[in-house]
């Protein structure tokens, strides 16, 4: 179980584990982002914010 | 497997505001990226990109690559965020019904307030983009999706009317005319026809699944059309809207914006689902196996329908363009 101390919160393995999963997929859906905007942005050209309705 | 019983107490009379307010944050979250993937409901949101995809491939017009993906990305995640608020709200019911009790919140293993969040950035964030980036009619096609499924079906209809998934319904029916909306910026006859497909397939498909899990479904307190008007009842309405939905599955040959492949599909799957429809009627009440059935053919039916004509008047079309 979790140790709690003047050091804060101690993470078991499992608490752990399941973080750096979190982790790790988020800075994904953020890379995929980055990805799609800017090829959004090459497709759009400087006219990217420019929409129909 | 540890169901509710562990770091579930957020379970009680006062619903989601009260475990909300008493979400263990104290605690760090055992919850993985696969948890929160299963908040999106996967498997739903893939019948969703499947319907949004037709919507999109049948409309007039043309639609630069990168936005169409764009545009069903928005979609899936839209469609996943309504997901998660529904597991947030509908936790208390989950965690009674054999079917649902093992989602991640009411497992323990997704905090409700984190539910909440994770629904809630997802929303707003599929909106905007879908507002910024494609245009503005199909955000606001996409906002009214999310709240129609989370706010009127999920925290008003599901608890107080056996007509909650008829109206509620309609979210899930409304992909394929935000698909059209992110190409023509308008809507039309086709996409309302696609939307009246998922709109009456959903009661027979649904009622189906419901009059086998009657006994979760009231021991839930959810009012679902078997436990409240009984199996007889239920049974009567499914051949009905059956009998309804057919003629819609075929209407978009007959109306002339799909062609032959497809209507010969939607009159022999039709007469499937017809068929499938009066045998659950007939079926005495003691018995589910038409109710089976007819729940595993309803998936197909609509996948069939729509996969079809995705290929043949949207996928078919645009090689054939290519190849000419």
């Amino acid at each position: 179980m979790n140790q709690r101390d003047d050091e804060g919160i101690v993470l078991t393995e499992a608490q752990r584990k399941a973080r750096r999963s979190r982790s790790i997929a988020i800075a994904l859906a953020l890379g995929a982002l980055v990805i799609l905007f800017y090829i959004i942005t090459l497709v759009k050209g400087p006219g990217v914010l420019v929409r129909p309705l | 497997m540890s169901l509710v019983s562990e770091g579930a107490d957020f379970r009680g009379p006062l619903g989601p505001a009260a475990a909300l307010s008493r979400g263990g944050a104290a605690e760090p979250s055992l919850a993985s990226a696969g948890d929160y993937f299963r908040l999106l409901k996967p498997r739903v949101m893939s019948l969703v990109v499947l319907t949004a995809f037709t919507g999109l491939a049948v409309a007039p017009g043309g639609i630069h690559p990168v936005m169409a993906f764009t545009a069903l990305l928005c979609i899936a995640v839209g469609a996943g965020a309504a997901g998660a608020l529904n597991m947030w709200y509908d936790a208390d019911i989950d965690a009674q019904m054999t079917r649902t009790r093992t989602r991640p919140v009411p497992a323990g293993r997704v905090q409700p307030g984190e539910a909440l969040a994770f629904g809630l950035t997802l929303a707003g964030f599929s909106v905007v983009t879908l507002g910024l980036m494609v245009n503005l009619l199909s955000a606001g096609l996409l906002a009214f999706t999310i709240f129609f499924y989370a706010v009127i079906y999920t925290a008003w209809l599901k608890r107080s009317t056996p007509q909650n998934i008829v109206i509620g319904g309609a979210a899930g029916a409304f992909p394929p005319m935000i698909g059209w909306a992110a190409v023509t910026g308008s809507l039309a006859l086709e996409p309302l026809i696609l939307f009246l497909i998922i709109f009456f397939w959903t009661p027979p498909h649904f009622w189906a699944l419901a009059i086998c899990k009657k006994d979760d479904y009231a021991r839930a307190g959810v009012p679902m059309l078997p436990v409240v008007a009984g199996d007889a009842a239920t049974r009567l309405q499914i051949l009905i809207y059956t009998i309804v939905l057919v003629p819609f599955g075929v209407a978009p040959w007959a109306l002339g914006f799909a062609g032959v492949v497809y209507g010969a599909t939607a009159v022999v799957t039709g007469a499937v689902m017809l068929a499938l429809a009066i045998q659950v009627y007939r079926e005495p009440p003691q018995q589910q196996r038409a109710c089976r059935n007819l729940f595993a053919f309803s998936i197909l039916y609509l996948f069939l329908l729509f996969a079809v004509l995705l290929v043949e008047q949207g996928w078919g079309g645009a090689l054939l363009r290519f190849a000419a």
